[in-house]
């Protein structure tokens, strides 16, 4: 048996036991151990163990509530999980594993000491990357410095390429091209469509999707109001803190939140519009950071209400009909924060099915997470990449020319895999919005 | 010398599947049972060669051995109570063959069970043991517990359908039982011996399995009871009227009314009992078949019936069937699922001793099951941080495996006996039994490193359910 020395067991467990409320360790008693999430869990498929998987996970988190393991045994675990909630989803008795899983993050966020790589890394990410005015600020002047001078120009000032490469010049490779500043600034922010207005809806830009993707949201808006929709783009609105939240900035994501909701609950709209999976997931449950401020708690639950994916808003509007014949196979990428935590399945399939000339190849598996995950893949970048490798082996038995994506973080890491193959000239990831577009999306009289 | 097995395993094994950090010790320390067991080391073999090795090593060192599939066992057959290794063979997925000819498959042991099943259909056969863990379990598992399903009725269960093993014995030796044959009467039977021995006569390395054709085309049907007995009578006169349904799946009312609060499925809440009927076979057949079971169950007082019209609302049914499991774990967190075992004419009263023993220690309990084969599943539902109720649910368990074993039946129909049961052994078996299992147990693992601690008590050993 384990032989951990008695003293060091007795304050670790105290300090553990502090935690037992913001780690969810209640939470925890629903998992029966059965084992139904092993089939479903990516790192429990690529990493090869069941320190890897959901129930392995779920138990560590116990473990620690209970001070049997410390908090820098249960770090790696944590880690290096996708966070994709595949094994919510599949899971019988409905463990909350997304709430455990950022119990476990902010208890480690505030336990552990941070390697200087870590630090440097979060800094850029959290403080330059995501947040909100200055951030936009500097997008808006299309100096984006993730783009052509690169994040690692950035990097080098921050001394960061001697810490970690971090592979940013493989992702680099496969952004799209950036808008021009003009382009940009002729964007409105109120636009109403030609005929009835079936829906007055206010839309969610997302950082990440209105900087690299700012012509997604164009054609999105556009859609939107081809199908009938007001739609309002408001100004204040901000980052909606998902990456926050996923790495245990509790404080950080709850300011972000605020704004976010202030911003929009000034709209009156019908529907809070977004294109982004991973965003639209973190939108939806806005209501979970609140457990301990009724007051915010109820406005969350109010805006929450309100989250809709682009797909939901289209299908239910039915007011488009496609002018050109898109002659190609094609196949569907999920965004598993979409299908497991939005739990917006159908829509896109009914959206592909609309049109023309398209092959649709199902995957064989398309739940299985690309490996994206937020900034997973450049944080464990190594680890993200076994994942990718399992997705494309599956991709490439279909062979399909698009492989349409419903989340920024997913089309670049579909478009990697397909680089990384060589595939570049015969396939490429698509938004499905983008798609939609291409194949002459107008709205039907 | 104390550590130094662990060194001798790593020069044996791969490092990188030697693991020994914290946490990974304790992801291993548990399965779908009770009870937390830290063990010393957790190896993950992949060829039978390593573990000739590896078991050599305990062995010399008589460090305990631990096979562990996807650990979802229910009777805790792979918790490493005594610490040692465990031998994980789940990463051991190299071998899955189906011999068309000769209606075989030949897998190695880490192949989940669906994983057969697939593989034979696509070869337009089927491997009919139908656990509803199989698309999580290893077939080794399997083998190592017995495992059955709802087919069992007609098809039998796990230990029907193993025709051939590669073993390697808790010694280091590699041995082969049985064959490529159906037919076999050369010696002692060790196959089955092996079978349902839960880990404790050896290591299963690869497995040789029987398959069959693929029934044409199925059946299903709803029949609803006021009265738990009529119930019980439908399902005997349709067992004696010369026709074999697939699957007979009974449901209580209490298991009805946690389904539909959970999800619903059009169950009625009001009936006493629920049965499911699956008939398979040539779709003409069915036609005549499941006609004439209509008329058996009206006529013992089904109150009325549903024929499943499409495959769709088949499905629907069985759905519900499954959504038992998860939809009482909603009622409260833990789930104590036993698997008593009764001669089919003693469901009824089985069911009503149950129903006495929920009222007595004030617990909630459902039945379900596949009471074709009179394999109940009564489940309790309690919660693991409540000292007392646990204490509770303890004795009413102690209480149902008497009743099972009063009525003639058996403690487990598939589960295993595992750390759970074992204190209840000696009362189905007798002295006897438990001597004679004792000797085999000591001539084939004479320094008792295979899988210690389970099967046979420990001098006091009694049943709990509480951690500490
Ligand atoms: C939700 C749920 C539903 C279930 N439904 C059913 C059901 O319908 N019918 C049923 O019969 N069971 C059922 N079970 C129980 C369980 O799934 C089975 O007992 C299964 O066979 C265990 O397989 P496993 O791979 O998880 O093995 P484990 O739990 O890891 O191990 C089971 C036993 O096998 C031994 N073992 C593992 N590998 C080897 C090997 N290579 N050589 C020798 N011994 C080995 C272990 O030591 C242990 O004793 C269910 C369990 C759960 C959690
Ligand atoms: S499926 Fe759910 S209950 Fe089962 S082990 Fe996984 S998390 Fe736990
Ligand atoms: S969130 Fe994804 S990676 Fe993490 S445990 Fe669940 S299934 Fe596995």
């Amino acid at each position: 048996m384990l032989n951990l020395g008695k003293s060091w067991c007795y304050e670790m467990s105290n300090n553990n036991i502090r935690h037992r409320e913001k780690i969810n360790y209640d939470k925890t008693f629903d998992c029966v151990q059965c084992g139904y999430c092993l089939p479903a869990c990516p790192t429990y498929q690529t990493m090869e163990k069941e320190t890897h998987s959901p129930r392995g996970r779920i138990n560590l988190v116990k473990m620690y509530a209970e001070g049997k393991i410390s908090a820098e045994d249960l770090q790696e675990p944590i880690e290096k999980c996708l966070g994709c909630q595949a094994c919510t989803t599949i899971c019988p008795t409905n463990v909350e594993y997304g709430r455990i899983l950022e119990g476990a993050k902010t208890v480690l966020e505030e336990e552990l000491p941070k390697t200087k790589k870590q630090n440097v890394v979060e800094n850029v990410i959290f403080n330059k990357l995501f947040p909100s005015a200055k951030w936009m600020d500097w997008i808006g002047d299309a100096s984006w410095f993730y783009q052509s001078s690169g994040m690692q120009i950035l990097a080098q000032k921050l001394n960061l390429t001697s810490v970690a490469p971090l592979n940013l010049d493989q992702f680099e490779q496969v952004l799209p091209d950036l808008p021009s500043p003009v382009e940009r600034r002729k964007r409105e922010n109120h636009q109403k469509p030609a005929g009835v207005v079936k829906a007055k809806v206010a839309f969610f830009t997302g950082c990440i999707m209105d900087s690299i993707f700012f012509k997604t949201n164009k054609n999105s808006v556009d859609l939107l109001v081809e199908s009938g929709a007001e739609v309002i783009l408001p100004k204040a609105q901000t980052c909606c803190g998902a990456l926050h939240a996923h790495s245990g900035k509790i404080g950080d994501a709850k300011e972000l939140a605020k704004r976010n909701i202030e911003t929009f609950e000034q709209e009156g709209v019908d529907y809070i519009v977004n294109n982004a999976g991973g965003c639209g997931a973190h939108l939806i449950e806005y209501h979970h950071l609140f457990d301990d401020e009724p007051e915010w708690q109820e406005r969350a639950q109010a805006f929450v209400e309100k989250v809709r994916d682009i797909s939901q808003v289209l299908v239910e509007l039915d007011g488009l009909q496609f002018t050109n014949e898109v002659n190609e196979v094609i196949t569907y990428q999920p965004s598993c924060h979409m299908t497991n935590v939005q739990k917006v399945i159908d829509p896109p399939y009914r959206l592909l099915k609309k049109l023309p000339g398209v092959t649709f190849n199902e995957l064989e598996d398309p739940n299985f997470c690309c490996g994206s995950a937020g900034i997973y893949n450049i944080l464990n970048y190594e680890d993200s990449m076994d994942v990718l490798e399992v997705k494309m082996d599956d991709v490439r038995q279909v062979k399909p020319k698009l492989v349409v994506t419903t989340n920024p973080g997913c089309l670049l890491q579909m478009n990697l895999g397909i680089k990384k193959d060589g595939m570049e000239d015969r396939m490429r990831a698509v938004h499905l919005v983008d798609l939609l577009v291409e194949a002459g999306a107008q709205g039907r009289l | 010398m104390s550590r130094n097995w662990q060194e001798a395993v790593k020069e044996v094994i791969d490092e990188s599947r030697v693991l020994t950090d914290i946490s990974d010790l304790y992801s291993y320390s548990f399965d779908a049972s009770f009870g937390t067991f830290v063990p010393e080391a957790v190896i993950q073999v992949k060829a039978r060669e390593e573990v000739v090795s590896v078991v050599k090593i305990a062995n010399e060192y008589k460090v305990p051995v631990y096979p562990r599939g996807q650990a979802t066992s229910l009777s805790g057959g792979s918790l490493p109570v005594h610490g040692g290794m465990v031998l994980d063979v789940t990463l051991w997925t190299d071998t899955l063959e189906v011999y068309h000819d000769d209606l075989v498959v030949v897998a190695s042991p880490g192949v989940l069970t669906a994983d057969i099943n697939q593989a034979a259909e696509e070869h337009g056969l089927f491997y009919p043991p139908d656990p509803s863990s199989a698309h999580v379990s290893t077939i080794a598992g399997n083998l190592a517990e017995n495992s059955g399903g709802p087919r069992g009725l007609k098809y039998g269960v796990t230990k029907d359908y193993v025709i051939g093993l590669e073993v390697v014995t808790p010694e280091g030796k590699v041995m082969n039982t049985g064959g490529r044959t159906i037919k076999n009467v050369t010696g002692y039977d060790l196959t089955k011996l092996i079978v349902g021995s839960e880990g404790t006569l050896g290591i299963i390395t690869k497995v040789t399995l029987k398959l069959l054709p693929k029934p044409q085309a199925t059946k299903t049907m709803m029949a609803v009871f006021d009265d738990i007995a009529e119930a019980g009578a439908a399902i005997s006169q349709t067992l004696t009227s010369g026709i074999l349904p697939s699957k007979m799946e009974l449901m209580d009312q209490n298991c009805a009314i946690s389904v539909e609060n959970f999800q619903p499925f059009g169950l009625p809440t009001d009936a006493e009992a629920i049965i499911l009927i699956e008939l398979d076979g040539h779709p003409d057949v069915l036609e005549k078949e499941i006609q004439s079971v209509d008329e058996i169950v009206r006529g013992v007082g089904a109150r009325y019936t549903v024929l499943a019209e499409t495959n769709k609302e088949a499905a629907n049914l069985w759905k519900a069937r499954k959504m038992v499991s998860p939809a009482i774990a909603a009622v409260k967190p833990t789930k104590v699922s036993e698997d008593a075992t009764v001669p089919r004419s003693k469901i009824p009263e089985m069911i009503h001793r149950l129903n006495d023993i929920k009222e007595k220690y004030e617990i909630e309990l459902v039945v379900f099951g596949h009471a074709g084969d009179g394999n109940l599943h009564p489940n309790i539902m309690c919660d693991k941080r409540d000292q007392e109720e646990m204490m509770r649910v303890e004795e009413a368990v102690g209480e149902i495996f008497q009743a099972a074993i009063e009525l003639g039946g058996t403690l487990s129909g598939e589960h295993g006996i595992g750390t759970l049961k074992a204190p209840f052994m000696e009362d189905e078996v007798g002295e006897l039994g438990i001597e004679m299992l004792k000797k085999i147990k000591d001539s084939w693992d004479p320094n008792n490193i295979m899988n210690p601690g389970k099967i046979f008590a420990e001098p006091g050993q009694k049943l709990v359910l509480r951690d500490e």
